[in-house]
């Protein structure tokens, strides 16, 4: 190149600049590389979603957060300590008595996927996971139930605490069950409705049960 | 792993949306025809001919067969496959509830209500209602029956649910599986008219099943005698579903083979039943000795007297 020996750049002009593929705006990068956020962060932004999701089933509206984000950490947090507060009761060294840790466990996460591929089968257009994140946060009043069980049979085991723990327990399985049906009936085809609902109804019915008919030792 | 579940799984999204609208289109396709054979056979029973039910069986049966043949191509390791035995309405299933608690003499429940759609939805769900009652029911039943004792301490005998739930699944499944399997071997040597699928076979089972969904939330009566007549009817009512059902399919062979056949059903559903009771539900002991005989070791004494 002959005619640029003579070119030159003067030493105290700075040259800088990016050599880099602009890939659209910066933001979704910088919300999705979390390398650099402290890990209290991440973990308080989890959280966070998980809270809210707990909110969004005691006051159960019309919003789709918990389909949009699901995720799984509610379910296992709820179905463990459900699974624990069960436990201590005349099951320690009996032969017939109430659930085991992992029959709870069982039942409720086989119970919850055969519900989802019960919904899918007949034709929902819900996916796997946000049906099974569902029925998973919807146990929440249900544990509720189970720790105001066993608080009232602190207080004794006789007919008055029956009568209370019985009537907490309908009004928990009641509002689990309004509760789900409000976040998944809108995905099921209108004729096949009552098809859907019932089996979640079964579901939360054999959890209270189970809650309703803990005995301590 | 994850990843290639959470690829098919959004496969299964798409093609459940794909075929959300496709099953009306065969459900129509399929009930209407059979809707104006079933007329004429109803008219033409009047008079007590059942030879015209067995032909227009036959009819309807071919004609269900090959629209059954256009339904069910999906290849069985998709999910369509198995969408195809979910395609039941709400109206459908519980018409199939009514015809197998109420059953007509005379009418086939496989002929008239499932008319090759059988689906797995009410075997499924009925059986695993029934398992949940049984226990529930027999649970409730001991308590109430043991409640003055004042050595009972109540127990809820969950392990009997495990026990419940392989039972009725087993029969639910496993009779089916070998009437099928008899009814295939006995078609090959004798041409019979009616046959079904297993499919089917299953079907009838799960909603005869249906009627011992009430009789166990009765059961808690502590009355033999009550229990007792329950168990009658109760079998009276879903073992004729299953006699009405079978017996056109072991009519045209040998008699002795077609009789012990329909026995051996009915022998297996009234074991069941009897079983059940036995084991679930504790004998109400009307007049129980006075708690004089010192209980010798320290466990809860819940009595379980057969």
């Amino acid at each position: 190149f002959p005619g640029l020996a003579d070119v030159s750049i003067s030493e105290d002009i700075p040259v800088e600049g990016e050599i880099t593929v602009p890939v659209g705006s910066r933001s979704p990068d910088e919300d999705f590389s979390t390398l650099d956020e402290p890990v209290r962060e991440t973990i308080m932004r989890d959280l966070k979603a998980v809270g809210k999701k707990f909110v969004h089933v005691m006051y159960p509206k019309k919003s789709s957060a918990l389909l949009r984000d699901w995720d799984l950490w509610g379910p296992l947090v709820l179905c463990v300590s459900l699974a624990l507060m069960l436990q201590g009761g005349s099951a320690d060294s009996k032969d017939d008595g109430g659930p085991q840790f992992a029959e709870v466990f069982v039942i409720i996460w086989f119970g919850a996927v055969v519900i989802t591929l019960n919904s899918k089968l007949l034709g929902g257009t819900i996916s796997f996971f946000q049906s099974l994140c569902v029925l998973g946060y919807c146990v929440l009043p249900l544990t509720v139930a189970m720790l105001v069980c066993r608080l009232v049979l602190l207080a004794g085991a006789g007919t008055v605490s029956f009568i209370i723990r019985l009537i907490v327990v309908v009004a928990m399985f009641g509002w689990s069950t309004l509760a789900s049906t409000a976040f998944l009936a809108d995905s099921q085809p209108p004729n096949r409705k009552a098809l859907v609902v019932y089996p979640i109804f079964l579901f939360y019915f054999v959890i209270s049960w189970m809650i309703l008919t803990f005995t301590p030792q | 792993i994850a990843c290639l579940i959470t690829h098919l799984l959004a496969e299964f999204d798409d093609a459940a949306n794909l075929l959300a609208a496709s099953p009306d289109a065969t459900t129509i396709s399929i009930d209407e025809p059979a809707e104006i054979p079933k007329n004429q056979r109803d008219r033409r029973q009047e008079p007590g001919r059942e030879e015209d039910d067995e032909l227009l069986g036959t009819d309807d049966s071919d004609k269900t067969e090959l629209l059954a043949g256009q339904k069910k191509s999906a290849p069985f390791w998709t999910f369509e496959y198995y969408q195809t035995f979910f395609d039941v309405d709400t109206y459908q299933v519980l018409d199939r509830i009514k015809g197998s608690v109420f059953p007509v003499p005379g009418k086939n429940f496989v002929r008239l209500y499932i008319r090759s759609n059988p689906d797995l939805y009410g075997p499924f769900w009925i059986c695993a209602t029934l398992v949940f009652t049984i226990a529930v029911s027999g649970n409730l039943s001991n308590f109430f029956i043991h409640l003055g004792k004042p050595t009972y301490h109540y127990v809820p005998e969950f392990r009997k649910v495990s026990i419940a739930a392989t039972t009725i699944y087993a029969y639910a499944w496993l009779v089916p599986l070998a009437l099928w399997g008899f009814l295939m071997w006995r078609n090959s040597k004798v041409m019979n008219i009616v046959s079904y699928s297993f499919l089917e076979i299953v079907c009838v089972y799960g909603y005869s099943l249906f009627v011992y969904i009430p009789t166990a939330i009765l059961w808690i009566i502590p009355q033999k005698v009550v229990r007792w007549v329950l168990m009658m009817f109760s079998l009276c009512l879903s073992g004729s579903v299953l006699v009405m059902t079978f017996w056109p399919a072991v009519r045209d062979d040998n008699r002795r083979i077609a009789l012990a056949t329909v026995g051996t059903v009915v022998l297996l559903h009234a074991l069941l039943s009897v079983g059940c009771l036995a084991y679930f539900f504790d004998a109400p002991e009307l007049d129980f000795p006075a708690p004089f005989v010192p209980v010798h070791n320290g466990t809860t004494g819940v009595t379980k007297s057969h």
